[in-house]
């Protein structure tokens, strides 16, 4: 796999590392809904095609990076900063 | 009765009782050496199919969803433990085309938490007789487990499980550099050696089985007691009655059931989905395994490396079966990449310098089922009328017997049995985890 | 009759001689030769033994695809088993070995399975060696009786204990077309991309470049295929855009056209040239590629088909053509299609005899015919072989007429021949293709798997694409000059005789798969392409099936009664051909792992430290003075630390710098307790949990300004912890303005510990006060030891007046001998992890052995870290039952009452039965402690608190360490911590 890191260009897989599902959203920390903590921690879409999930460029800017992949093919939709995206 | 015969000098052979259970009309010829010769002599041309390929009835008391190991084995047990056998088991490919047929075939039951032993102790006592039970040889030898420890503190954690083990009544034994270096010759035992090896736990029942013959024997055991297998069947939809499961619509038509069973490891996702239950504490990941040439005996054991994560063993043609770490991220696609291979292939050099001139063969992926804790649920639910057995990570084959025989007794009784009572699905949310490596909600790292 | 060098002809070079070895005998070949045509060359027939029915084999193929000729190379003492005789380049001083053969090549006692033929059948296995239900070989013992002498007699090759020596390299390369195979096509296709001047990489798997051209007679612009190769590779060396890889095989296809190929650098010497390696792995990021990689020859199956002498055609026209060897004198040649007649015009003019052509066909192009008369013998159409006889190497074969895809009754007749050239039609080599494309598409015409869609960035090209001939490869610009065959084969794919008693017709021959087995298969159930694959094990041997697939598939479907193309074929799994697991792992493999030093390494050695493993770090364990045991010296250690003062090397520990306007209501997110109240210049121990409410890592972190703190972590948390901040600052709170820096190696760190460390750093330190008013619990200062910079923190993992000072890494050894220095009117001791662990399981401190990443911080009876002001990282999880239930293990102390050593992993129960049984929890770490005069530990047990003062057992059956301990508080010593407020 390549993924093209917005810093530092298209750069091998063995460069990063997979920080997981980018679906779940973490309560309001305040929040004591268990079945919403269950949710983020636990749940998993899982989906068998595109999937939305966090690599880190570990071995690179360090960036986590928010990536559009489709769990089937490897193919890479998109690539956006984590940062901007959650923001 | 059985039947006794002399073969060779001194060994009684004898046909097992299991097949007074089998019923009338379904009846095949029993596998013996003797019925080896008779169709030798016949010119191999009389032998029957090891399963029939029936078409689907229209109803069944229990659906098994997964033909695979698992999916196989629960149908078995269910006939044969509960007398059910109105069964039907659906695959969407060939039986077996999942990863009971793309595993590094290692049966072990040396696991750290009780639950764990217990239930793993249990499979590991039904693959010492399952040759027998099947009437099918699966090849299971139980040539030893060896995990080896590399630092003090690794040796303190061998003890730790290898006294867990011995305290649940399973077989550990933990052994010294010396020891070790006498059982697997080709070990970097050198001073300079980057990973120096200080000693191994010992599970001396572990080993290793022939993995596609389990598949095969639990098939044609399951048809023989008058289960229906029935390939090139995908399910593509659940049938409901308000809340309840009752059937599925599949390539092959509509088949209705009391009870419905998933058994579908690296698909759960995809499955639970057609019945609207979208999330799961479930990832899918790709795991490579690896075969090289065939090679005259060279390692007699499983071998597993402390230095990182790898194990490898030699199968009866003499490959060198081995495998590693996941890909590392979620795929249902049944590929990994080159930075892991060179991963393994770096880790299994480190442990053998002596293989740099041994070539691989062969590899191949297949998709785990991992779960939040790195231990399976096997329960009723998470829809009434429905069954659920997923999330075996890495421990899927192993745990083909007793996974099978707990999916059996819950499906049949409608409740967990004791060694699979904590292999819930509410006990994520509860904080009843069973972590077996301590790694948390971190699939990969299971 | 038998193999030998023709008078002339050939590409190998006559003048130079070349001495090798084959099982110990002395033979010469000529450069240019591979280890096949050698021993062709030299009259050997049989080559080696198949797996299963250990029958004698010969030379089959001349390409990567050769199932029999395997051997072991050896150098030195070094073995390398399995290669196949026809991808050995020949050099002076080769040594090889046969294979799977006892006790030699031509008395093989393993041929006696051969006799019970129909015993050994697909499926054997499965159904006998079950054993009996009872006696002393129950269970699995008899199959594990058994299996012992199947495994000696299965296997191929023999590898050897000795350590690899030679080197092994990896390499990166990056181009904008990759061509695999370097035939016409290949050529072609190099040769037009690099003039629009993109970067060509192009591979060939054999030694030379040009692929068919090298041994075919076509003529390119009307001058010999051979000069145009040359001609063609002369213009690509001489640019600067192209890269030639000869001795590369393209092995694997990854995601986003990352191909792996294996380069043999120098397996066709005898010795690796100074700075080379044996074999160098690419990974080839590609922006396109062209496969044109080319097609196999592929056999006919029918009775004795598996002969010595017997071999594909065109492999025995490139022996005559290319290394001047006649695989016969007398030659039949045996086809279901035209391209057979080309290689038998090929051994006539290297001087063979063709005695007959034997074709399926009833009729032929005229090219054909025009060939076939060329080549002299007799030409039967509508023929086929029916048997084959010949011990040791083929010497008569029988004919029968044929027609309608069946042998007809009626007379046979007899050649006496020594090589029959077979060809069967043309598979192209789409396994590269299929690793990258979707299902493989079957074409009736050519009887062959034609490349599927690609699911990647590739084209294919010439023979790959099905396109056999040499002018569709070339493409439109040159003129070729070549006998216009067809190449679509007659649908025929295994002849079987009427008559009842016949030979074996082999389908796999290196595993010895019959078409017999394959019926049986199919009568067994075992019908999908998978099935019949894994029952039979067809396509599994070292050759993948490169020519035994398609046959296979074929007899399948017959006995389906169903079109190849509903049968399908199984898909191409990486490698393409095998790949040392030497080249794979390069050289990394003693170091895929690196190696971390603290700046004070060498002298901790020098000083006679046994050194441990710590993660990636090494980490003194005790300072051996002579004699002592590991106990003794750490003993002697950590009193020393109680009775006066010691440092201990403490670089190791995780050090992030935490940094930002926010940075403290970031650490209050991450960390249970509070650090927005921590006063600048002061420490406090913190306590991280993982969202589920489990400890996670613990340490103590500095505020070193308003917005500036440096947090420490575990030495084996130091990279997760870093993730773990990252993450969060990443994914989960952007808004938050911290950087995280990891700052480990940046500093040096020694802990000066023990009632006199205060007077040790009065006598070094400058700039500074150390008293207890500049310098109290938890504080932190800044000065000079012996002119470097350092920072000071008074803190304590051992329980005494102690501080943490730390330094630039490059004056971390200098500031080591400063404060050694200082100490030595104290009588100042180092000492090393044993020390350290035993001065904390004295204070009850907890590391890793307890935060193992299933404790909650109440196991741990941390509780008191949970602050109830904030929320964190684990707040809203750390209560759930789970993590409060009753009968969790949890963490106190232990008392050896039989006053001897504990250990860790040992398990503790309420009584000792005959079997161990009824664990309540087990030892985290223990030590002798010197201030009690006891074998102490720490453990986690059910119950915790509620147990102190009860007795129990330490049960320890893999190290038979039984006795009776007494469990209490964990806090054995100094509990108010009197010591180190001192």
């Amino acid at each position: 796999m390549l993924i093209a890191c917005p810093y530092c260009g298209p750069r091998d897989l063995s460069e990063f590392t997979y920080q997981g599902d980018a679906n779940r959203t973490r309560p309001n920390p305040m929040s004591n809904d268990q079945s919403a903590w269950n949710a983020y921690v636990y749940e998993r879409v899982n989906p068998a095609g595109d999937h939305r999930e966090f690599w880190q460029h570990s071995g690179g800017c360090r960036a986590h990076l928010a990536v559009i992949r489709s769990t089937l093919t490897h193919e890479i939709k998109s690539v956006a900063f984590a940062r901007e995206a959650a923001k | 009765m059985a039947l006794y015969l002399r073969w060779p000098a001194g060994v009684i052979y004898t046909v097992p009782q299991s097949q007074r259970f089998i019923r009338a009309g379904t009846r095949m010829a029993e596998y013996s050496f003797l019925s080896l010769l008779r169709n030798a002599l016949s010119g191999n041309e009389d032998w029957k199919p090891a399963w029939r390929k029936p078409d689907p009835r229209p109803t069944y008391d229990v659906i098994v969803i997964g033909g695979g190991g698992h999916g196989l084995s629960t149908a078995y047990y269910l006939a044969k433990e509960h007398g059910i056998t109105n069964v039907a088991v659906l695959e969407k490919g060939y039986l077996g085309s999942g990863n009971v047929g793309r595993n590094t075939t290692i049966v072990r039951s040396n696991y750290l938490l009780p639950e764990n032993i217990r239930f793993y102790e249990h499979s590991m006592k039904l693959w010492e007789n399952l040759s027998h039970d099947l009437n099918y040889n699966v090849m299971f030898s139980q040539r030893g487990v060896l995990n080896l420890a590399h630092t003090p503190a690794q040796m303190d954690e061998h003890a730790r499980r290898g006294n867990a083990m011995r305290h649940e009544g399973g077989d550990a034994v933990l052994l010294g550099r010396e020891e070790v270096a006498r059982m697997v010759p080709g070990l970097d035992m050198s001073a300079s050696a980057r990973f120096p090896v200080l000693g191994g736990l010992l599970q001396p029942r572990a080993g290793t089985a022939r993995h596609d013959a389990v598949a095969w024997g639990y098939a044609r055991g399951a048809d023989r007691r008058g289960v229906d297998i029935l390939e090139n069947c995908e399910v593509t939809g659940f049938l409901r009655e308000g809340e309840r499961v009752v059937g599925v619509t599949t390539t092959r038509g509509e088949i209705r059931a009391k009870k419905v069973a998933v058994a579908v490891a690296g698909s759960t996702g995809r499955v639970m989905k057609l019945a609207g239950i979208d999330n799961l504490p479930i990832e899918s990941h790709v795991l490579q395994a690896f075969v090289s040439e065939s090679l005259k005996p060279l390692i007699n054991q499983v071998v597993t490396f402390g230095g990182g994560h790898l194990y490898v063993s030699q199968s009866d043609k003499g490959g060198l079966v081995f495998g590693g770490d996941l890909d590392g991220y979620n795929t249902y696609a049944q590929r990994g990449n080159l930075p892991l291979v060179e991963e393994v292939m770096s880790e299994l050099l480190a442990m053998f310098p002596n293989l740099a001139r041994v070539r691989l063969l062969r590899s191949w992926g297949g998709v785990m089922d991992m779960s939040m804790d790195g231990s399976p649920i096997i329960t009723p639910g998470p829809l009434p009328g429905m069954f659920l057995n997923c999330g075996w990570c890495y421990g899927g084959f192993k745990a083909t017997p007793a996974s099978g025989w707990c999916f059996a007794h819950t499906i049949a009784r409608g409740e967990a049995h004791p060694l699979n009572a904590a292999f819930t699905l509410d006990r994520f949310s509860r904080g009843i985890l069973i972590d077996e490596k301590g790694q948390g909600a971190t699939p990969k790292w299971h | 009759m038998s193999p030998r060098r023709a008078h002339n002809g050939g590409r190998i070079d006559r003048s130079t001689t070349l001495r090798f070895t084959f099982d110990g005998t002395a033979m010469t070949g000529h450069a240019g030769d591979t280890l096949a045509s050698a021993l062709l060359a030299n009259g050997i027939s049989v080559v080696g033994r198949s797996f299963k029915y250990h029958r004698p084999r010969g030379v089959f193929s001349a390409g990567i695809e050769e199932p029999n000729a395997l051997v072991t190379v050896i150098k030195g003492k070094l073995r390398e088993p399995n290669i196949p005789a026809t991808q050995v380049e020949l050099y002076d001083g080769l040594a090889v070995e046969s294979q799977n053969r006892f006790p030699s090549l031509s008395l093989d006692i393993g041929a006696a399975n051969g006799l019970a033929g129909n015993l050994f059948a697909a499926g054997f296995y499965y159904k006998t060696f079950m054993g009996p239900v009872a006696g002393p070989l129950k269970g699995t013992r008899f199959w594990m009786l058994c299996e012992h002498f199947i495994r000696r007699a299965a296997g191929l090759g023999r590898a050897g204990h000795e350590p690899d020596t030679d080197r092994y390299e990896k390499m990166y390369g990056f181009c904008d077309l990759l061509v695999v195979g370097s035939g016409p096509a290949g050529l072609t296709a190099a040769r037009r991309a690099a003039a629009e001047g993109k970067r060509v990489f192009l591979a060939e798997q054999e030694p030379e470049f040009g692929g068919t051209l090298r041994w075919k007679s076509a003529a390119i612009d009307g001058r010999p295929a051979a000069d145009w190769v040359a001609a063609t590779l002369a213009e690509l060396r001489a640019l600067p855009n192209v890269t030639l890889l000869p001795r590369t095989t393209v092995w694997g296809y990854y995601d986003d056209n990352a191909l792996g190929a294996l380069d043999r650098v120098a397996d066709h010497k005898a010795h690796a040239a100074i700075g080379e390696p044996r074999q160098r792995h690419w990974t080839i990021r590609a922006k396109d590629v062209v496969l044109a990689t080319g097609a196999f020859e592929r056999p006919i199956v029918f009775p004795g088909n598996d002969r010595p002498g017997i071999m594909l055609a065109a492999a025995a026209a490139r022996y005559a053509a290319e290394y001047g060897v006649l695989p016969g004198e007398r030659i039949a040649v045996f086809a279901n299609n035209d391209s057979a007649y080309e290689s038998a015009l090929a051994l006539k003019d290297a001087g063979a005899e063709i005695a007959a052509i034997i074709d399926v066909r009833a009729g032929v192009s005229v090219a054909a015919r025009e060939l076939a008369r060329e080549a002299g013998g007799e030409l039967l159409l509508g023929y086929a072989v029916t048997s084959t006889s010949g011990a040791r190497r083929l010497r008569e074969i029988e004919v029968q007429a044929f027609a309608d895809g069946k042998v007809k009754e009626g007379a046979t007749r007899a050649f006496a021949v020594d090589c029959l050239a077979v060809s069967g039609g043309w598979s192209p080599a789409i396994h590269l293709a299929s690793q990258a494309g979707h299902a493989p598409q079957w074409d009736e015409a050519l009887q062959a798997f034609l490349p599927p869609a690609p699911t990647q960035s590739w084209t294919g090209a010439g023979a790959f694409t099905g396109a056999f001939s040499t002018s569709a490869a070339l493409g439109d610009d040159l003129a070729v000059n070549e006998p216009e065959i067809e190449y679509e084969p007659a649908p025929v794919f295994e002849i079987r005789p009427t008559a009842k008693k016949t030979g074996k017709a082999f389908v796999d021959l290196q595993h010895d798969v019959t078409a017999s087995d394959i019926r049986l298969a199919h009568r067994e159930g075992f019908q999908s392409v998978e099935h019949l694959k894994r029952y039979t094990t067809l396509g599994m041997a070292t050759d993948q099936g490169k020519s035994s697939n398609v046959p296979g598939l074929a007899i399948m479907a017959a006995a389906r009664g169903l079109p190849i193309l509903e049968v399908g074929t199984t898909r191409f799994r990486p490698p393409f051909s095998a790949v040392s697991l030497g080249a794979l792992a390069a050289d990394r493999h003693a170091h895929f792992k690196p190696e971390r030093l603290t700046p004070m390494h060498d002298w901790h050695v020098a000083r006679g430290a046994r050194m441990y493993a710590a993660g990636l770090w090494y980490r003194p364990m005790i300072y051996g003075t002579g004699g002592e045991t590991v106990e003794q010296a750490y003993v002697r250690e950590a009193k020393a630390v109680r009775a006066s003062v010691g440092i201990v090397d403490v670089s190791t520990l995780g050090k992030i710098a935490v940094q930002g306007p926010d940075a403290a209501e970031f650490l209050d997110r991450v960390y249970t307790n509070m650090f927005s109240t921590l006063p600048v210049d002061k420490a406090r121990y913190g306590l991280m949990l993982r969202e589920e409410g489990i400890a996670f890592d613990d340490g103590t972190t500095w505020r070193l300004g308003e917005h500036d703190f440096l947090m420490t972590t575990t030495t084996a948390n130091a990279g997760k912890v870093m993730q773990h901040l990252e993450y969060y600052l990443d994914c989960v709170w952007p808004d938050l303005r911290v950087h995280v820096t990891s700052v480990t190696d940046e500093w040096a760190g020694a802990a000066v510990a023990g009632p006199n460390a205060r007077h040790v750093l009065e006598a070094c330190v400058e700039g500074t006060g150390v008293d207890h008013d500049a310098l109290p619990f938890m504080g932190i200062v800044r000065g000079e030891i012996a002119g470097a910079p350092v920072m000071i923190c008074r803190l304590s993992f051992s329980g005494e007046l102690a501080y943490e000072v730390y330094c630039g890494a490059g004056h971390g050894q200098h500031v080591w001998d400063a404060l050694m220095n200082a100490g030595q009117a104290f009588d100042i001791v180092p000492y090393g992890l044993e020390a350290l662990g035993t001065l904390r399981i004295e204070k009850g401190h907890v590391t890793g052995a307890e935060i193992d990443g299933r404790t909650s911080p109440r196991d741990l009876y941390l509780d008191w870290m949970l602050s109830k002001k904030k929320p964190y990282i684990g707040s809203a999880m750390v209560d759930r039952e789970g993590l409060v239930a009753s009968d969790r293990v949890r963490l106190v102390g232990v008392i050896a009452l039989d006053d001897r050593p504990l250990q860790g992993g040992a398990h503790i129960v309420e009584r000792l039965g005959e079997e161990p049984r009824g664990s309540i929890g087990h030892i985290t770490g223990f030590c002798f402690s010197p201030a009690l005069g006891k074998y102490i530990a720490l453990a986690l047990v059910k119950g915790g608190k509620a147990r102190h003062g009860q007795r129990a057992f330490v049960s320890d059956p893999v190290r038979n360490r039984y006795g009776p301990v007494e469990i209490v508080s964990h806090h054995f010593f100094d509990p108010e911590g009197s010591r180190m407020h001192g």
